[in-house]
């Protein structure tokens, strides 16, 4: 019978109660006494001069507070990076200024240059129209090719060039060029990792309120970690000290990593706020969010496998270039390096491997992590890779992978990590079995008698999560920490708030966490809450990104749990005339070992609290823990994933007939949870391998700024998923042994879509050695017309 | 959205009445002027709605003829004409998504004529007719390339008369973002003859693909369109699709529109 309490329950998810029927709170929800609205007014062009601004007629409109441009922000701090990439020849990484308002030139479309605070939103609007200026456009440069030419216009003038730096990780040339000079076969792929818009469902929102009295800030905010806003924003930017700024993140509809940032738009409304005196709101408009947020991977890569006579994979060498954008989005500079290279190794034992990142400016929106951040480039270029070797070889495709598998954990890679446990073999025999690999054939003539082309995709992934420890990050360039944190605040009636820093916008930690809390405890999930998303009432803890929330939070929550548990048997054994190290807790219930004396959970917590009969000597009164959580390494998910698509030979378009994934997440504490993360990383793993696409035209204008031209993936482009996580290798340096659920889909299924597509295509007898992604009905087509 | 006042009259005299002030502009069922407004893209000092005129709602079908009302939703039609016109039926069916379908309007959509729209397709193969509150237009007169037709300003269609054709079938392969026609053929064959109208190809909008109409009314079959092609040039190229390849789509539909009419 499955559990249906504690870990391994697949409770439904009690937040969406408050989601479904419309009791949900988010950013936009909240108004605040006397609020005013504010509208920024952004470049269109990609890259110019600003002559002139001109606010007098604005000021002068109906409604009309204040007008701010870039002249009120000189002297205050621009947006910072949070991680400081060190080149290949030890140098820093070029670190431009990014100002809240743009300062003397505008380097994107969307790029703002001016806010306008009115009384009303139209009023704002309105006024922003009026606003008179002279921007003289420059030359843009978009393609990042172009941008490191000889000679490039440059984004940043103060810069020597376009290139952000020059990195690389693992072997050294000589194990490189001796693995390709020893190689019988090399297989080299060019590719394109797409561009794309995150496209959370609620837009980015903030409101700032001032409050004179005791010359407090208070920010609430679309974010994933409202601790890491508040650290950036007040030291970084505004220089007002943590105990006099608040930052709350309420319900958040939809991160994927876009709402990790600290965006200019937070610090304005706050700035502006106490220059005014009064609550300022933005509301990001579909349109705006498709020129401000942060846009996600916009890779260029070659990437070469060296294999020995008998196929073993003997060298790895990549060169790819990253694209920034214009200015360093916070995480921006992390994630084509540690979050990309150190993912190179793959599944695969191959020996030498060499990682090379330029990463690269352009008049474009700044770019960072999105979904899998770094990790879906790697997996796509090494699965691609994999897939192309197995048919210029003509061996087969799982067959190729099998044999280059690694097969005992430990395992250091050449690309610095080392991946504590897994079980690659285990997780591609489960996959097998759920996809009908023998039936293939059948179902590939049943397709040809329609007229259609099937494939069928195989791919490999492994990933990291909950990235750590913090003085490893920090010799790397993070210039933050990377543990979480929690806090156990047992009342005195023995109900429970478990303040947390991890931040759930769709994550469901809500009911995950509690289940946590109850199995170590004994007693219901019904008594126990989690507060998160507002740093007056949360400990220190770093947010949710990286599919990093239950190996490094939760366990910072079962660290803080044990030390409840430590306190409470203490009372217990005083209340029981007891050794504290006698006492057993189970199902709620404290008991003298071997005895039938025992205290309920409720009498503990009511004595720790009223504290009448009490070891007041040996311990305090109150129940309420906090721990920190520093992890030793990340946790590596991993797993198989296999796609069969249908291609229509006369019009290009293809169609998912059915997806397979098998995940090792280490143990899982709500499968149904997972479930619901990995359909979600699926769905938009296929998003992007056949519909989004970000695209800018030669002048830095954004075409896809709309979903007239932005390809969302819809509920009929999806099939119904085949998912599994019974492979489990826990995870060995966390209490928990999880690893991370939220990004493996969006890791895993892109290339399995696009293998599937080039071998529809091989079996109609068309020869084509890649599609970029998105794999739209159109560029299929133009691949069969040669 | 910029400020304007809204009038809403019960008759097609008062509707006409009130787009003779300055600056009046018709609101069907808004799908595309109402997205405009908030972006501020149009600022009409009057908006007149249709919404509440009566007497151009609603579907009849007399013998091989069915009449639209301007002012009728395409969910209506997908349901009124469901075996009077098939074809048509599916058409409306498949326009949009629901919230769209029953707002947007079949005139509103005709007097629009975005070139990836459906129903321009569907007039022209039928040999519709275009009947305003002054005169009645043949769609063969009335469609003149992208977002422009044969109405006058302050005109209103009031209904569509659409001769049922024997056979008749639209085919549509979507837009992956928007999800209107990258191309969409409408084929509809009458005792006298076959008609082709193709929408979402064009940079003129829609039109009749005449080549494919004679070959077709010789023989209602795909093999008679086999070495039809129509030219790239004038095909409108953009992010999902070159001219090349919508005119390839334009064959390919065609023919599986012939094969699903039967």
């Amino acid at each position: 019978m499955p559990k249906d309490h504690g870990i391994g329950a697949a409770q439904k998810r009690r937040e969406d109660v408050r989601f479904l029927t419309g009791a949900g709170r988010y950013t936009d929800d909240i108004s605040a006494y006397g609020q005013t609205y504010c509208v920024f007014l952004r470049s269109d062009v990609a890259h110019g001069t600003i002559n002139s601004i001109d606010t007098s007629d604005a000021e002068a409109m109906p409604g009309v507070v204040r007008i701010f441009t870039g002249k009120d922000f000189e002297g205050i701090g621009g947006l910072p990076c949070g991680w400081q990439v060190t080149d290949k020849h030890g140098e820093p990484m070029k670190e431009p200024g990014h100002p809240v308002l743009a300062q003397g030139k505008v380097r994107h479309v969307g790029d703002p240059f001016a806010a306008v605070v009115a009384d009303s939103l139209e009023e704002a609007r309105n006024a922003a129209e009026a606003i008179v200026y002279d921007i003289e456009e420059l030359p843009a440069v978009v393609d990042m090719k172009a941008a490191l030419a000889e000679g490039a216009t440059k984004v940043h003038d103060d810069l020597s060039d376009n290139l952000c730096y020059d990195w690389h990780l693992g072997s050294d040339q000589a194990a490189i060029d001796e693995a390709f000079a020893n190689a019988a076969h090399v297989t080299t792929l060019e590719l394109i990792n797409n561009r794309l818009v995150a496209n959370p469902m609620e837009p980015r929102v903030a409101l700032g309120e001032y409050n004179r009295a005791n010359d407090e800030s208070t920010l609430y905010t679309t974010s994933q970690n409202p601790h890491v806003i508040r650290l950036l924003m007040g030291a970084f930017v505004l220089g007002i000290p943590e105990h006099k700024l608040r930052v709350v993140a309420p319900d958040v509809g939809g991160g994927f990593g876009t709402k990790i940032f600290h965006y200019a738009e937070e610090a304005f409304v706050t700035f502006a706020s106490r220059q005014i005196n009064r609550p300022v709101k933005w509301t990001s408009t579909r349109s705006e969010a498709f020129m401000s947020d942060a846009h996600g991977r916009d890779h260029v890569t070659k990437i070469e496998l060296a294999l020995d006579a008998d196929n073993n994979f003997i060298g790895l060498r990549t060169d790819t270039l990253a694209n920034m954008g214009a200015y360093l989005s916070t995480f921006s500079s992390s994630v084509p390096t540690w979050l990309h290279g150190t993912l190179m190794a793959g599944n695969y034992k191959t020996p030498a491997i060499q990682v090379n990142v330029r990463a690269v400016f352009t008049n474009t929106v700044p770019v960072d992590a999105y979904r899998g951040a770094g990790r879906p480039e790697a997996t796509f270029q090494l699965e691609r890779l994999v897939d192309k070797a197995a048919r210029e070889l003509g061996v087969d495709p799982i067959a190729l992978r099998r044999q280059n598998f690694i097969e005992s954990f430990p395992y250091a890679t050449p690309v610095a990590v080392e991946y504590d446990t897994g079980d690659y073999v285990a997780t591609m025999d489960k996959l097998e079995e759920m996809i009908d690999r023998p039936g293939f054939e059948a179902r590939r003539k049943e397709s040809e008698a329609k007229g259609k082309l099937r494939g069928l995709g195989i791919n490999c992934y492994i990933e990291a999560c909950g990235i750590a420890p913090s003085n490893l990050v920090g010799q790397l360039g993070a210039r933050a920490g990377l543990y979480d944190a929690a806090t156990v605040r047992v009342n005195a009636t023995g109900s429970i708030s478990v303040m947390v820093g991890a931040h759930s916008h769709g994550q469901g930690h809500e009911t995950a966490f509690p289940q946590v809390v109850a199995e170590m405890l004994g007693i219901d999930e019904s008594m126990i809450d989690i507060v998160h998303g507002d740093s007056s009432k949360i400990p220190f803890g770093m947010g949710t990104y990286g599919s990093r929330s239950l190996a490094v939070c939760g366990s910072a929550m079962v660290r803080a749990t044990e030390k409840i548990i430590n306190k409470a048997k203490k009372i217990a054994g005083h209340l029981l005339e007891a050794s504290d190290a006698d006492i057993e807790l189970k199902d709620g219930k404290f008991t003298v070992a071997g005895t039938d004396k025992s205290v309920a959970w409720g009498d503990v917590t009511l004595a720790a609290y009223v504290p009448h009969n009490y070891p007041l000597e040996d311990i305090e009164p109150g129940l309420e823990e906090t721990a920190f959580y520093d992890p030793s390494n990340f946790t590596y998910p991993s797993g198989a994933y296999a796609c069969e698509v249908e291609v229509d030979p006369e019009t290009g378009r293809v169609t998912i007939e059915s997806f397979a994934a098998a995940d090792d997440f280490g143990n899982v504490v709500n499968p149904m949870i997972v479930e619901g993360q990995v359909h979600g990383g699926i769905g938009q793993g296929i998003g992007q391998a056949l519909l989004e696409s970000c695209i800018y035209d030669e002048n830095g204008q954004l075409l896809s700024a709309s979903y007239m031209d932005y390809a969302m993936p819809r509920a009929e482009d999806v099939p119904f998923y085949k998912v599994d996580h019974s492979c489990v290798t826990p995870c060995t340096h966390n209490p928990l042994g999880v690893k991370g659920c939220g990004e493996a889909g969006a890791i895993g299924s892109p290339p399995a879509v696009v293998n599937a597509v080039i071998d529809a295509l091989a079996s109609g007898g068309f020869n084509v050695e890649h599609i970029d992604m998105p794999v739209s009905p159109h560029r299929v087509w133009k691949a069969m017309q040669g | 959205m910029y400020s304007f006042e809204i009038e809403s009259p019960t008759s097609v005299a008062d509707a006409v009445a009130a787009l003779g002030q300055e600056e009046a502009q018709a609101l069907g069922g808004g799908q595309t002027l109402i997205p405009s407004l908030k972006a501020r893209l149009a600022s009409p000092a009057v908006l007149v709605s249709l919404k509440n005129i009566d007497e151009i709602k609603g579907v009849s079908s007399d013998g091989g003829t069915v009449t639209i009302g301007g002012g009728t939703t395409h969910a209506t039609v997908a349901e009124e004409v469901a075996d009077s016109y098939p074809a048509l039926s599916a058409l409306a069916g498949n326009i949009g998504d629901p919230a769209v379908r029953n707002r947007g309007t079949i005139g509103g959509s005709l007097a629009n004529n975005d070139p990836s729209a459906c129903y321009p397709a569907a007039a022209l193969a039928s040999g519709a007719t275009i009947v305003t509150n002054t005169r009645e237009i043949a769609a063969d007169d009335y469609f003149q390339g992208m977002f422009t037709t044969a109405l006058e300003e302050g005109e209103i269609i009031t209904s569509v008369r659409l001769p049922v054709p024997e056979k008749a079938a639209y085919v549509k392969f979507e837009q992956p973002a928007s999800r209107f026609a990258l191309v969409g053929v409408f084929v509809a064959k009458f005792a006298d003859g076959v008609r082709v109208a193709v929408t979402g190809a064009s940079e003129e909008g829609v039109f009749r693909w005449t080549e494919a109409e004679e070959a077709l009314s010789g023989n209602f079959s795909a093999d008679a369109l086999s070495g039809l092609s129509v030219p790239a040039d004038g095909m409108i190229g953009d992010l999902h699709g070159s001219g090349e390849y919508r005119a390839h789509l334009v064959a390919v539909l065609t023919k599986r529109a012939v094969a699903a009419a039967g």
